[in-house]
């Protein structure tokens, strides 16, 4: 008998699924792992599968549920205790929450951010050249572009993000537990802080509408709005800034695809589509079992935990044909680099925007971009947290 | 790629909308999102009249789309 494999495991190279992990092709789309803990889980690599599954309220998100599989000792010290919002509820909790946001992440909202999102995307690129070459991309252009966003949007000063990544960084890749729950604790009392201040002179913002909610009869309570207010600053800027650096990354390891892409704009949204699914940068979906759920001939017994490799799933072939390869042609819509259900990313439609405009500019203001450095020497994010580079020295 | 040729009415449940955006991404000619983010069917639409409907319904996160094939209906 063969030991189960440990999940999560460490990609190989960035932007290919860990090999440790068994192909659907090859296996049944559920296969038994281990959490660090030790405990055994199902890992879902199949998309028929991993679809029903994220689209059945019979699995849940519940954090504190002793029972829910946490992929880490830090995630596990921060989130058996305290639930994020959104994220760890389930309906009617769940739904009550997002409610209070779907007007501000509309496909419309997202349109008109666009021109605020281009001249973020402009004045970074300015001073990139004015610097000139080298540069390192992750700190010139990848984080700053999300992080500028998400803060006009919520109405947050971008004159703390120093502050802020930091912590978000903490939070999602501290070194031990203490660490992440200090980064928490910290996040939270700085989005408290902000929204007291909020309530007594509001301003223009998505946190500024939520504060006006929480004024209302039944509307949120500060807590409600302090963990709201963290996940959307958290979620709004590392996921958006894993995919600019992966992105980049990849597409200078595609030469024939970035000049396809260079050739022809029209292709952005295709691409960033196809990118999507093939990085699946968010690589570790989490749910428990509320009862017992029958799928693909297995019975998941209530209780057990159920984990998704996203980056397997989307390079499913029953799904995608060939899907190793990287190809604007394909139609890749369907993936799951967003999850799917209830909890389907809420900020996706301004990702997209955001995408579109940081690769689609970079690409058009800088023909000569490639890396600074051998591809092999650059260092990329371990297999426990959100995917991207660490670093992408580049030059042009 | 082809219109859909069978006759059909295009429903949402508001009640399982979550305001993803799936429908009003994947068919602009069929769905949009209301004031309040939430998908509704172009108004003239309700037939599905227009590219990749089907499409729409499946990219649906929550399933909240319901195409009614006309032609396996009685007529009213």
């Amino acid at each position: 008998m063969t030991k189960a494999v440990a999940f999560p495991q460490d990609r190989t190279c960035p932007y290919h699924p860990p090999t440790a992990y068994p192909r659907t092709e090859e296996e049944h789309p559920l296969t038994r792992v281990t959490l660090w803990d030790g405990r055994p889980v199902w890992l879902v690599t199949g998309h028929a599968a991993a679809r029903s599954l994220l689209a059945d309220q019979r699995l849940s998100t519940d954090s504190t549920r002793d029972d829910f599989p946490l992929p880490t000792e830090r995630a596990t010290a921060v989130r058996r205790r305290r639930r994020a919002a959104l994220l760890g509820w389930d309906d009617p909790e769940h739904n009550a929450q997002r409610r209070l946001l779907i007007p501000s992440f509309t496909l419309k909202r997202a349109e008109t951010l666009r021109p605020r999102i281009q001249e973020t995307v402009d004045r970074l690129l300015d001073a990139m050249e004015a610097q000139g070459p080298p540069a390192e991309l992750v700190s010139a252009f990848a984080l700053p572009v999300p992080s500028i966003v998400i803060c006009d949007l919520l109405g947050v000063p971008y004159a703390d993000h120093e502050f802020f990544e930091e912590q978000s960084r903490r939070l999602l890749r501290g070194p031990t537990a203490a660490d992440t729950e200090d980064a928490l604790a910290r996040l939270e009392g700085y989005l408290g802080d902000l929204i007291d201040r909020k309530r007594e002179k509001p301003g223009v913002g998505v946190l500024d509408d939520l504060v006006a909610r929480g004024a209302e009869d039944g509307g949120p309570g500060r807590e409600e709005l302090v963990r709201l207010a963290t996940i959307l600053l958290v979620a709004g800027h590392e996921t958006t800034a894993n995919m600019i650096s992966l992105g980049t990354y990849t597409l200078l390891r595609h030469p024939e695809r970035l000049a396809e892409l260079r050739a022809d704009p029209g292709l952005l949204p295709a691409a960033v589509e196809e990118l999507l699914r093939f990085l699946s940068i968010a690589d570790g979906l989490l749910r428990v079992a509320r009862e017992d759920v029958d799928v693909a001939g297995t019975v998941i017994r209530a209780g057990e935990g159920v984990v998704f490799s996203t980056s397997v799933i989307n390079r499913d072939a029953s799904a995608y044909s060939d899907p190793d390869t990287l190809d604007w042609a394909r139609s890749a819509r369907h993936h799951v680099a967003f999850g799917f259900g209830i909890h389907q990313c809420l900020g996706q439609n301004l990702a997209r925007a955001e995408l579109e405009i940081a690769l689609g500019t970079l690409l058009r203001r800088l023909p000569g971009l490639r890396l600074a450095v051998p591809a092999e020497e650059i260092p990329f994010k371990p297999g426990d947290t959100i995917q991207g580079m660490l670093e992408l020295p580049v030059t042009w | 790629m082809a219109k859909e040729a069978v006759p059909m009415r295009v429903s949402i449940d508001a009640d399982v909308c979550i305001g993803a955006g799936q429908c009003a991404l994947t068919s602009p000619d069929v769905f949009t999102q209301d004031d309040d983010g939430f998908g509704t069917v172009v108004p003239g639409r309700e037939d599905g009249t227009g590219t990749l409907v089907r499409e729409a319904a499946r990219a649906c996160p929550v399933q909240a789309i319901t195409l009614h094939d006309l032609a396996d209906e009685p007529r009213a």
